[in-house]
């Protein structure tokens, strides 16, 4: 711990340097996160050494994602300076008006997919969509791909995949139907509903949170899921009898953004700048199972070898997924969805 | 109406006399005035923060995402098979549980009244403890209890009952364990709260004219604590439709209910509308079942909460 902090200490004066900002001592600026684990994280490692790089106070509250937004800023009383946000919600607040431009010149985005660089929102971090099985039910045998999840005779058991992120579900039944992963996007949203229909009656539970999807798996309750990675690998370091891995997973980014009208517009460009940046970003894996957004994170030389095959985003593993594409959501989240339910609903 | 004719009738007597109902009458007004003025601080506060908030959801949900004038949001109910079907299982699920709860609560809202005063308090302190645990500890303890590899499916298999473990959660099932559960007091207390006011003399009087204690419960101890069991039920029956914590968890997605919808809709679109639209249907359809309640079980069972 002191050793990671030291490093990005001084890996923070060298990126100081670099920016030759003025000294904004005293500011104070407002970051929300999801909350629990993932912003504890965070807050290791990025807010703390930003704090003390920029000699800012950084606070943090928690969000619930793009309605907290559009409510503070359709109301005027815009409470933070930065928030993160799942990257369709990015892309669905920016059609709406509802962030301010970002700065390129202070922001360095070489790194990050271009895929998650726009004028008002950034990406920060990656969370997958990975199929888990239980291995006392099936040992090392279990379903590989989601072409065995749906192979009901091949694999029976109970299932599990999410219901209220009909992005990722239309993801994997793209994929089981053999979409190959460069292919799956843009989704053909019907075919994805057909092969989410063969699937559907053989599905035991739709969860719809992260914490229920686990719970799920952990418990017996289902032998196989969908499940965001990092809630995975919480169940492994728990023990728990489960094995998944990276191969056909749905990459899904978070972003940062800057409400329109916040308060420390400056201060918040400078501390996105270093929440961003390689140096930082390499903390994040130190911490949480969230990968990170910039892929020269991984040149940093601060990620231990051995930790990098764990982490969804390192260039090894990016390979063997698809990228989901915030923007492809934005213009068809909500008919999908409302199809998506239409169907799973009976 | 004619009750006050027939007093005024009866006071047409002389002067004297109809001077002192003018006088009673002035008087009843200014104590109506003052009773009203002490009730104009809550009345305010009902109207605040609640009818004035109401009247903007519904006007709300006459905007589409533009912000145009449009019942957009309300024709997505019937473009989109989902919505109905919510709407049938929000209400499907509320008449079970309401039932469940009528079922369970009355023979154990009986046997309170019954009971010693001192007996009867202790057990008042079983029906009451859960209201001080949090709905989702006790959620996700049914989940514990009920879930495949749970209490109850491992005990049953243990004991050779089954082979297969029974599905109890993430169905139907475990929704209706669990509302009916967390729901239950609700229809206790007041039932309970009835029963202790019906006087026993009227009981001994059924008895004593040859009443057997069948024909006394069903003729004189039923129909007086209807008030209490209506209260109870519309209670209940209200809480059900809103309840969002229990069917999420104890559903597994398959039994979604109307307010799991409003958040869903409430994120997925770009307007408030959409969400209200939601919130505006359930209280419709919520007060015309009352309204139909009322009328059904006529004045006298309603009484209680529709008090003059």
């Amino acid at each position: 711990m002191n050793r990671t902090r030291s490093v990005s200490v001084v890996a923070v004066a060298g990126l100081m340097a670099s920016l030759a900002a003025p000294a904004m001592a005293g500011d104070t600026i407002t970051v929300a996160s999801w909350g629990g684990t993932y912003q504890e994280a965070q807050a290791k490692a990025f807010f703390k050494p930003t704090a003390d790089a920029l000699g800012i106070t950084i606070k943090e509250d928690t969000t619930n994602g793009l309605d907290d937004v559009r409510l503070q800023v359709t109301g005027n009383a815009v409470k933070w300076d930065i928030t993160e946000l799942g990257a369709d919600e990015c892309a669905r607040g920016s059609k709406e008006g509802l962030f301010e431009k970002l700065d390129y010149g202070i922001i360095d985005k070489s790194g990050i997919n271009p895929k998650l660089v726009h004028d008002d929102w950034v990406g920060i971090s990656y969370t997958s969509v990975v199929l888990i099985y239980r291995t006392d039910v099936f040992g090392d045998k279990g379903p590989k791909t989601w072409a065995d999840f749906w192979n009901v005779e091949k694999f029976p058991g109970r299932r599990a995949l999410s219901g209220s992120q009909a992005t990722e579900t239309l993801s994997v039944a793209a994929l089981a139907e053999g979409v190959p992963i460069d292919k799956v996007y843009p989704v053909d949203i019907d075919g994805a509903l057909k092969s989410v229909d063969k699937i559907r009656s053989h599905v035991d539970a739709w969860w719809t949170s992260g914490a229920q999807a686990m719970q799920l798996v952990k418990d017996g309750e289902v032998d196989m899921a969908s499940i965001w990675n990092g809630r995975a690998g919480t169940l492994k370091k728990e023990g728990a009898p489960v094995s998944f891995s990276f191969d056909q997973g749905v990459l899904t980014a978070d972003c940062m953004v800057i409400p329109k009208g916040a308060k420390n517009k400056e201060a918040a460009m400078k501390a996105l700048a270093m929440f961003v940046s390689p140096q930082l970003q390499a903390n994040l894996p130190l911490y949480v199972d969230n990968g990170p957004a910039n892929e020269k994170a991984f040149e940093t030389g601060k990620i231990p070898p051995d930790r990098i095959k764990d982490i969804n985003s390192s260039p090894e593993n990016v390979k063997k997924q698809v990228l989901q594409d915030p923007e492809f959501w934005r213009d068809n989240l909500v008919e999908a969805t409302e199809k998506f339910n239409n169907l799973v609903q009976q | 109406m004619s009750a006050q004719s027939v007093l005024l009738n009866e006071t047409a007597g002389g002067p004297g006399r109809d001077l002192n109902a003018q006088a009673l009458r002035a008087d009843a007004r200014r104590e109506q005035l003052r009773l009203l003025a002490l009730l104009s601080p809550s009345l305010f506060l009902v109207f605040a923060i609640i009818i004035v908030p109401i009247g903007w959801l519904f006007w709300l949900s006459l905007f589409d995402e533009a912000g145009a004038f449009s019942a957009a949001n309300y024709a997505r109910f019937f473009e989109q098979a989902s919505y109905i079907k919510t709407f049938v299982t929000t209400f499907k699920v509320a008449f079970i549980v309401t039932g469940a709860c009528v079922l369970l609560g009355y023979p154990l809202a009986y046997m309170l009244s019954q009971l010693p005063r001192r007996a009867a308090s202790i057990c008042l302190i079983f029906v009451i403890l859960p209201f001080w645990t949090s709905v989702l500890v006790r959620t996700y303890a049914w989940l514990v209890i009920l879930q495949r590899k749970g209490l109850i499916n491992s005990w049953l298999i243990d004991l050779g009952v089954i082979s297969q473990p029974l599905s109890l959660a993430n169905n139907l099932s475990g929704v209706v364990i669990g509302m009916t559960h967390i729901l239950l007091p609700f229809l206790v207390l007041p039932l309970y709260a009835s029963m202790k006011t019906i006087d026993t003399d009227c009981l001994r009087a059924g008895m004593n004219l040859g009443a057997g204690p069948v024909a006394t419960f069903r003729q004189i101890f039923f129909p007086l604590s209807l008030p209490g069991l209506a209260s109870g039920v519309v209670i209940v029956f209200v809480l059900c439709l809103g309840f969002f914590v229990t069917p999420a968890l104890m559903g597994g997605g398959k039994v979604i209910m109307w307010a799991m919808r409003m958040e869903q809709t409430t994120s997925l679109y770009s307007n408030w509308g959409a969400g209200a639209a939601l919130g505006v249907v359930l209280l419709v359809v919520t007060l015309a079942l009352l309204g139909l309640f009322q009328w059904l079980l006529g004045a006298r069972a309603t009484g209680v909460w529709s008090s003059r």
